[in-house]
C-alpha cells in the first residue's frame, strides 16, 4: 500500500487514454451522428473538451458541448458540511432525441452520475445516454456503469483518486494519494 | 462559518462583505434555472415555507414564491388581511402556530422595524426578513447590488447614489450598507425633509441637487416617492418634486459618463422618474425584477444548508 502519492497515469499517459475513449465513444455511437458531450463541472469539463478536440480531429467536425452542475441535484446536501458552491449549468443545445454522453473525471459511487441524470430529465429526453469517465475507482454504492473507461484503478482503502488537468491545475496527471488524516 | 450565512436573513447591516459575495456568487449560476423549459431544481423538495405578509406586496411576494416553486419548497402564503392576524394574534402567536405545523422556513413582510428579528429569536424556523418598518429589505439590497455587479463586474470605487426617499427607505438602508461592505462610494440625494439626519454616520455624501449627482455618479437607485408623504407635509407637491428631484432625459444628458438607471418598484411615472428614462438604454430596471428571482433562491439554498430539521430529514430520506 503506497503511502506517498504514485502517478497511475501521466501527462502522456492521459493524451493517449484520451484518445482511446473518443474512439470508443464514436464506435459506440457509430461515427459523430446525433452526439453531444456534456462534462460535469469541474473536471468532467475539461475531460469533455478533450475528447471534443480529438472527435472533431478524427472526423474533420465539432461536437456540440455542454457543461453540468449537479449541486442542486445531489442527495447529501443538507447533511455535507458546509454548503457546496453551485457552478453553472450550461446546455446550449436540445437534448431531445440525441446521445448525449455524460463525461466525467472519477466515477466512484454513483450519486453524482444518478444527480446527472435527474438534471439531463429536466432539458429533454434524449434517445440514449452514455457515460464516459477516465478514472472508474469502484466503490459503487448506486446500479450505474460506465460504457466508456479510461483506467479502472484498484484504489485501497484510505486512499483517493486525484485528476489534475492543466486548464485548472498547471497539469495533465492522474495520482493515486493518501488521504490526508483530518 | 466564516463566509456562510446563518440561520437567518435579517439584514445587509448584519452579513460581512465575504457572505454578501457568496450570496451573489450563487445566484449567478441559478439565474440558468428561469431560462429553462422546466424551471425547477428539487434542491429544496419537501421543505416548506411560509410567506406572511403583514403589509400589502405584489412584486416582493411574487418574487420570493417564484423563488421558492423554483427550488421545489411548498409555500402557503399568508396575508394579514383575512388571517387570524386580523383578529388580534400576536406575531409570535401566529408563528408559533404554523411552526406547530412543522415549517421550515419563514419570509416575513412587517410595518415595525425590528420585527423580523423579533420572530427569529423565537422561533427555530429559518426567518427571511422581506422587508421591516423602515430598517431593512436585504434581498432588495441583495439584488441591487447583483445587478450592478453584472454591469460593473467590481463594485469598489463605483459611485452609486441613491435618490428620493432615504428616510422612510429599507431599500436604502439595505443599498448603503451593502454597497458600502462592497466598496462603492454610496450618495444620497433628495430633500432634507426626506433625509435621515444621522446621514454622516452612514459616511454617505448628501447631495441637495439632483444635477450634482448625475454629474457624480456611475448609477442612480431612484426610490419610489411615496403619495402619502405629501399629504404628511415632506414636500410641497409632486409636480415641485419633479421638477427639482425628477430623473429626466434631459437631465441625463447632461451627464459626463453613461449612468445606470435602477428602481426598486413600483414606480411613479412623470414623478420620480420619467418615462425616457424608465424605459431608456441604461435602465436596468427588469434587469432588478430578474435578479431578485435568483438572489432569492440563492438565499433560499444557502440558509437551508443551516437548517437542522432539513439535515435531518435529508438523512433520514437518502
Amino acid at each position: 500500500m503506497p503511502a506517498e502519492p504514485t502517478v497511475v497515469l501521466t501527462a502522456r499517459a492521459v493524451e493517449r487514454t484520451v484518445r482511446r475513449m473518443a474512439d470508443e465513444l464514436l464506435e459506440l455511437n457509430d461515427g459523430i451522428e446525433r452526439l453531444i458531450l456534456v462534462g460535469i463541472q469541474r473536471r468532467g469539463v475539461q475531460i469533455a473538451e478533450r475528447l471534443a478536440a480529438v472527435i472533431a480531429e478524427r472526423e474533420g467536425r465539432d461536437v456540440p458541448r455542454g457543461a453540468l452542475d449537479i449541486t442542486l441535484y445531489r442527495d447529501d446536501l443538507q447533511s455535507v458540511g458546509p454548503i457546496p458552491l453551485v457552478g453553472r449549468t450550461d446546455l446550449p443545445v436540445e437534448i431531445d432525441g440525441q446521445v448525449v454522453v455524460i463525461v466525467d473525471d472519477v466515477l466512484f459511487t454513483g450519486r453524482t452520475i444518478r444527480a446527472a441524470l435527474d438534471e439531463l430529465a429536466d432539458f429533454g429526453r434524449p434517445a440514449r445516454i452514455l457515460l464516459a469517465v477516465l478514472v472508474d475507482r469502484g466503490g459503487r454504492e448506486l446500479p450505474i456503469q460506465p460504457d466508456v473507461v479510461g483506467k479502472t484503478v484498484d484504489v485501497p482503502l484510505g486512499h483517493r483518486i486525484d485528476v489534475l488537468v492543466s486548464a485548472l491545475d498547471g497539469r495533465d496527471e492522474v495520482v493515486l494519494a493518501p488521504v490526508k488524516p483530518a | 462559518m466564516s463566509g456562510l450565512l446563518g440561520k437567518d436573513l435579517l439584514g445587509l447591516e448584519y452579513l460581512t462583505a465575504e457572505q454578501i459575495t457568496q450570496v451573489l456568487d450563487t445566484a449567478v449560476p441559478l439565474k440558468e434555472i428561469s431560462e429553462r423549459a422546466i424551471k425547477k431544481v428539487p434542491t429544496l423538495r419537501g421543505a416548506t415555507v411560509v410567506n406572511l405578509f403583514f403589509e400589502a406586496s405584489t412584486r416582493t411576494r411574487i418574487s420570493f414564491e417564484f423563488a421558492e416553486k423554483r427550488m421545489s419548497a411548498d409555500t402557503v402564503n399568508v396575508a394579514s388581511a383575512g388571517s387570524s392576524v386580523s383578529k388580534g394574534e400576536t406575531l409570535v402567536d401566529t408563528a408559533r402556530n404554523l411552526e406547530a405545523m412543522r415549517i421550515d422556513m419563514v419570509v416575513i413582510r412587517h410595518g415595525s422595524s425590528g420585527a423580523a428579528r423579533f420572530l427569529a429569536e423565537r422561533i427555530e424556523s429559518n426567518v427571511i426578513n422581506a422587508g421591516d418598518g423602515t430598517h431593512e429589505h436585504p434581498t432588495q439590497g441583495l439584488l441591487d447590488l447583483l445587478t450592478l455587479r453584472d454591469r460593473f463586474g467590481d463594485l469598489r470605487g463605483k459611485r452609486v447614489c441613491i435618490c428620493g426617499d432615504v428616510l422612510h427607505s429599507r431599500v436604502a438602508r439595505s443599498n448603503i450598507w451593502g454597497l458600502t461592505k462592497l466598496g462603492a462610494e454610496v450618495a444620497v440625494c433628495g430633500p432634507r425633509s426626506l433625509l435621515p439626519n444621522a446621514m454622516e454616520e452612514f459616511n454617505v455624501t448628501i447631495f441637495d441637487r439632483i444635477e450634482q449627482a448625475i454629474e457624480w455618479a456611475d448609477a442612480l437607485n431612484i426610490l419610489r416617492l411615496q403619495l402619502e408623504r405629501m399629504q404628511a407635509g415632506h414636500i410641497p407637491s409632486l409636480r415641485e418634486y419633479n421638477r427639482v428631484f425628477g430623473v429626466t432625459r434631459e437631465r441625463l444628458e447632461r451627464a459626463p459618463r453613461d449612468i445606470l438607471i435602477l428602481h426598486p418598484g413600483p414606480m411613479n411615472r412623470g414623478v420620480e422618474i420619467d418615462s425616457d428614462v424608465a424605459d431608456g438604454p441604461h435602465s436596468v430596471i427588469l434587469d432588478q425584477v430578474t435578479n431578485g428571482v435568483a438572489v432569492r433562491m440563492a438565499v433560499l439554498y444557502l440558509l437551508a444548508g443551516h437548517n437542522p430539521k432539513l439535515a435531518a430529514a435529508a438523512k433520514g430520506g437518502a
